[in-house]
């Protein structure tokens, strides 16, 4: 196992790890708003404003990790470090 | 996919050419404050000022009879941040309004320099010459966590004004010791505000970083895909590409429309007296 392996695993546990609890996040939500849109219509629409706000708020740390296994894997900061 | 040729980069090269900035120095530290992107500066010094100069011509050309399209298309997002900001702000929005406004078109910009090509840039670059004046070049400044977090830091200083002139400097202290807990648990109050201040706006800054980055990664992979100038390559860069391209364009708004969001949520909780 060398050390570009590590990274390599890393990387595809920040994704993977991420995702399942964004996935769950928005499955679970999106079900709420779904209940909530069948029980009263007429809010749909400011329900829907809302709905894709809360999106963008679960997504967050999801990406974030997205974004720093992406680094790990192109632009790894520990390398200079440990030259 | 590795193989180089004298002239051709590797993947990884292409990739980790393109993700380099343009910068005063060339960066080998994580933290290092004595280096400046100068891409970053100058794309979005240039997304604010044709945000403002778009929004100042639709304002100057405005009738109250009937509107032209470009009127009509102005007003509408104006209402739409209007309509967003009075659910969330109790008080004075005269100013809050217009932030939210240029803070949403300025990320909206920002984030849609994205769309244009990933070589766009170094191909201009060669063609004119200046390939040594700028080795290294980056287009979206959002996707540069420098950006995203210089935004952010000029949020928590809103967030900051906002909270001293509604409760005074007397009211900000006592509330950073008394709340939520009351006055006996003092340090585990200031512990649990400092935290709060901290962690929104990190995840403001890093909430938009992580998006444009993985976006534009996305980018540069499909690039790749073409780059192996077979026909699955080809036929596959431009159906991913297209479908990516779509889907960021939903990403790009709703990324600049959280962060509109959450300036006004942030600067509505700083109104909150308890």
């Amino acid at each position: 196992m060398t050390d570009l392996s590590f990274v390599a695993l890393a990387c595809g546990l920040i994704i993977g790890l991420g995702a399942i609890g964004a996935c769950i996040g928005i499955g679970l939500m999106g079900g709420k708003y779904l209940e909530a849109a069948a029980r009263q219509p007429e809010l749909m629409n400011t329900l829907q404003t809302k709905m894709f706000l809360l999106a963008g708020l679960i997504d967050a740390a999801f990406l974030i990790g997205v974004g720093l296994a992406m680094l790990f894997a192109f632009a790894n900061p520990f390398i200079a470090i440990a030259k | 996919m590795t193989v180089a040729s004298p002239e051709a980069p590797t993947a990884s090269e292409y990739i980790v050419h393109h993700l380099g900035h343009f910068s005063t120095a060339h960066q080998v530290k994580i933290i290092d404050f004595s280096i400046l992107n100068m891409d970053t500066i100058f794309w979005s010094v240039f997304t604010g000022v044709l945000g403002c100069l778009l929004m100042y011509l639709a304002a100057r050309k405005a009738t109250s009879g009937v509107p032209g399209r470009f009127q009509s298309f102005v007003e509408m997002v104006v209402e739409m941040v209007e309509d967003q900001s009075k659910s969330v702000i109790h008080g004075d929005r005269s100013f809050i309004a217009p932030l939210a406004l240029t803070v949403f078109i300025w990320v909206l910009l920002m984030n849609s320099l994205d769309f244009l090509p990933v070589d766009l840039f170094s191909a201009l670059f060669r063609i004119f010459n200046l390939e040594h004046v700028f080795p290294h070049h980056r287009v979206v400044p959002t996707a540069d966590l420098n950006g995203t977090m210089g935004i952010a830091l000029g949020v928590l200083v809103l967030m900051l004004y906002y909270s001293l002139k509604i409760k005074g400097l007397g009211g900000f202290l006592h509330e950073l010791v008394a709340a939520p807990f009351g006055i006996w648990l003092a340090p585990f109050n200031l512990l649990l505000n400092v935290i709060e201040f901290a962690a929104k706006t990190v995840s403001l800054g890093m909430r938009l970083f992580g998006n444009m980055y993985a976006g534009e990664l996305l980018f540069l992979l499909i690039a790749l895909l073409g780059s192996t100038a077979t026909a699955f390559g080809f036929i596959g860069h431009v159906i991913a590409g297209s479908i990516w391209a779509i889907f960021h364009i939903l990403i790009v708004l709703l990324q600049a429309f959280i962060f509109m969001m959450l300036t006004l949520v942030y600067i509505g909780q700083a109104h909150e007296k308890h």
